[in-house]
């Protein structure tokens, strides 16, 4: 077929940050299809140098207002490592309750107001009060009480206040924990309407087998703070070894990276996880996957949403379950730290390097540092899960254009949007972070 | 009398303040009943071509392509609201401001720092006139309540200009110095309620300086609790380094 189509979808929207597609076919062949990342470049990593390691959760997690829990959680973690901290059980628990807590707030505003739109026929979530007001009003309550659950735990949702290097600054009382589960019973009653919503709608059908990355442990647990780095194409490292599963590398049309292992591109994200751990689930998520018709492996990217839901099922049970546990055995309130910048020495610190690898909502995040003896930064990087998406999405693009080309513009359009959205980019993470070379270590 | 049309900008910022607008549930809805929401990209496709009663501008200015964008906002809005640190101060963005920006190009991107291009970081204040600012990392939901109250009833807002530690007061903390850290609350203004003191942790000066801080009282302090100055210095730089930068 001979056909000329060009889509410039400029400021694509329903999506955080600020991208833009462009595809080029002449004559029946595509010349170029690529995702623009627009986003001007923050340089953070070259802000972190010189400051202290204590200080590098609070200003990482101002990488991004949606997951700023997650980046929290990853820099704390990789700070730890870096200079010889180990938390207690206690800290990590009610670290995974965080990630659970991030991880369904971030699904909800994805699946309900970027993505429900688009399946619906309307331009924007307020669209869909007209004939989906239920569903608008759910999504809200669904979010508020995430919201209102990280209030408890951390002060605030975006950018948490209490979550620090060697613990927490504040440690939930048995009312905190009763109200806890109380909204979070609400929220696990929401969900099913919620999976009666999606199995209801219309995916796109497309399918490309991509290499999922993701991480991987021998326990029975759904791993989302910790584990090994693995994927579907059996690879395994441990996390210290990031840098040659993600091999990320410049393009010019982008000022966030792209990312590669043994493909010429790999995928992230909710998608990644249930193919790689979808055994691992428990019984309430997996329900929700036979409700859903999902199955691992599925090379769908249009079904992550579905695959987000899965997640919300998991995350919004075991979030319950460690909350239920802190109710019968009690928090002990003695492990509430004061750190501020250690300018106490309250935590000993060390020089040394130290690395993360946390599953936050759009797939696995990196945080790497390098600090010296008195705990100041000499390098640092971060590798952000949408980075490691884009090269991905732009292989699913090239995929999937010669296989819509009896469409419209319009429907092209509009299936390459939706193409983008389903992978949940966080645009401001990909560019806000950007890479450092760790010459000679 | 038709409802006023608002539209939420973004320059470069982490879009947490946004949020903290999605973050209101259902109120949101009784918000969205008294306005017209006529552009916010991050949640939706619909775009206006004409003026805009209310603009809110999240983040902070960066290259030049973002002077050109605040303008235009500024020539089609009646009010422009600064919203969040990144545009109210600069906020984290002005870190960067603390050292050679080619620097800190070839620190990210090695030898390819041209192909992207930035300026140092300002707030939107140093571009184009602002009516009404909404300071914090991120904003405070009640303010922004305020605010958009009073932007509606065409009032003025008048931010607080007395130190955090008044309000710290009234919440009943015990100061952050008598537990051996430091805390820039004394030269902090207030507006936030001591969010981040009330959670046990301590103020990063995240709404910026205060028009008047009293420096000796805080020489005072640091000197009680045998501070390095220097190192308060350094605190005050994570969120008021593009102030600094300003002022010269």
């Amino acid at each position: 077929m001979s056909r000329n189509v060009a889509v410039n979808v400029e400021f694509l929207t329903r999506v955080e940050g600020h991208g833009h597609i462009v595809v080029d076919v002449a004559e029946g062949k595509l010349n170029k299809a690529e995702l623009q990342i627009v986003e001007a470049p923050r340089f953070f990593e070259a802000m972190l140098q010189g400051r202290t390691i204590f200080e590098a959760q609070h200003i990482t997690s101002r990488i991004c207002g949606i997951c700023a829990c997650g980046h929290s959680l990853a820099s704390i973690q990789a700070a730890e490592q870096a200079i010889g901290f180990t938390p207690s059980k206690q800290s990590i628990d009610f670290r995974k309750l965080l990630l659970h807590m991030e991880n369904l707030d971030s699904h909800i505003l994805h699946i309900y107001m970027l993505v429900a739109p688009d399946l619906v026929g309307e331009q924007s979530f307020m669209g869909m009060m007209k004939d989906h007001a239920e569903a608008v009003r759910r999504a809200l309550r669904m979010k508020k009480i995430c919201n209102d659950v990280c209030d408890i735990l951390v002060g605030r949702h975006v950018h948490p206040i209490t979550t620090v290097v060697g613990g927490f600054t504040k440690l939930p009382k048995k009312k905190d924990l009763e109200t806890m589960r109380d909204k979070l019973e609400q929220l696990i009653e929401d969900l099913g309407p919620t999976v009666e919503l999606i199995s209801s709608l219309t995916f796109p059908e497309f399918a490309r087998e991509t290499e999922y990355v993701g991480l991987v442990s021998d326990d029975d647990e759904y791993p989302l703070l910790m584990g090994d780095v693995g994927t579907t194409d059996g690879v395994r490292k441990p996390k210290e070894e990031y840098a040659s599963i993600t091999n990320e590398f410049l393009v010019p049309h982008s000022s966030a990276k792209h990312a590669k292992n043994k493909r010429s591109s790999y995928m992230v994200g909710a998608l990644a996880r249930f193919n790689l751990n979808s055994q691992k689930l428990n019984s309430f998520a997996k329900g929700v996957a036979d409700k859903l018709g999902l199955k691992a492996p599925c090379y769908n990217p249009f079904l992550n949403t579905a695959a987000q839901v899965v997640e919300c099922a998991q995350c919004a049970s075991e979030a319950l379950a460690i909350v239920n546990s802190y109710l019968a055995n009690g928090v002990d309130q003695s492990e509430a730290v004061i750190v501020g910048i250690n300018e106490n020495k309250t935590i000993p610190v060390q020089a040394g390097t130290g690395f993360s690898a946390v599953e936050v909502p759009r797939g696995i995040l990196f945080h790497h540092y390098l600090v010296n003896e008195q705990g100041i930064i000499e390098k640092a990087n971060c590798v952000i899960p949408t980075s490691q998406n884009l090269q991905n999405i732009e292989d699913d693009m090239h995929r999937m254009v010669p296989e819509i080309l009896d469409r419209s513009d319009d429907e092209i359009r509009l299936s390459l949007e939706m193409l983008v959205r389903a992978y949940d980019p966080c645009i401001s993470c990909s560019t806000h972070f950007l890479e450092v070379d760790f010459v000679g270590r | 009398m038709s409802r006023p049309k608002v539209a939420f900008f973004d320059l470069s910022c982490c879009e947490g303040c946004q949020l903290q607008i999605a973050n209101m549930g259902e109120m949101l809805l009784d918000v969205l009943g008294l306005i017209d929401l006529v552009e916010f990209r991050e949640i939706m496709t619909e775009k206006w071509e004409g003026d805009y009663d209310i603009a809110f501008i999240e983040g902070s200015v960066t290259n030049e392509e973002a002077i050109e964008r605040v303008k235009e906002i500024r020539r089609r809005a009646k009010n422009v609201v600064a919203y969040g640190s990144c545009a109210t101060i600069g906020g984290v963005n002005g870190m960067k401001n603390r050292r050679p920006l080619e620097e800190s190009k070839q620190e990210v991107y090695g030898d390819k720092g041209d192909w992207y291009p930035a300026i140092e970081t300002k707030p939107v204040h140093a571009i184009i006139d602002v009516d009404y600012f909404i300071h914090g990392c991120p904003v405070y939901p009640a303010e922004v309540i305020k605010v958009i109250k009073s932007a509606l009833a065409g009032l003025h807002y008048q931010v607080p200009d007395y130190s955090v530690c008044v309000e710290c007061k009234f919440n009943e903390n015990v100061c952050r110095f008598d537990l051996g850290v430091t805390c820039l609350g004394p030269v902090t203004r207030a507006g936030c309620n001591s969010w981040c003191i009330n959670n046990g942790n301590v103020c990063y000066g995240c709404r910026g300086m205060l028009s008047n801080p009293n420096i000796q009282g805080t020489e005072e302090i640091l000197k009680t609790y045998n501070i390095d100055p220097e190192l308060i210095a350094n605190k005050l730089m994570m969120y008021n380094a593009a102030m600094e930068s300003n002022d010269e």
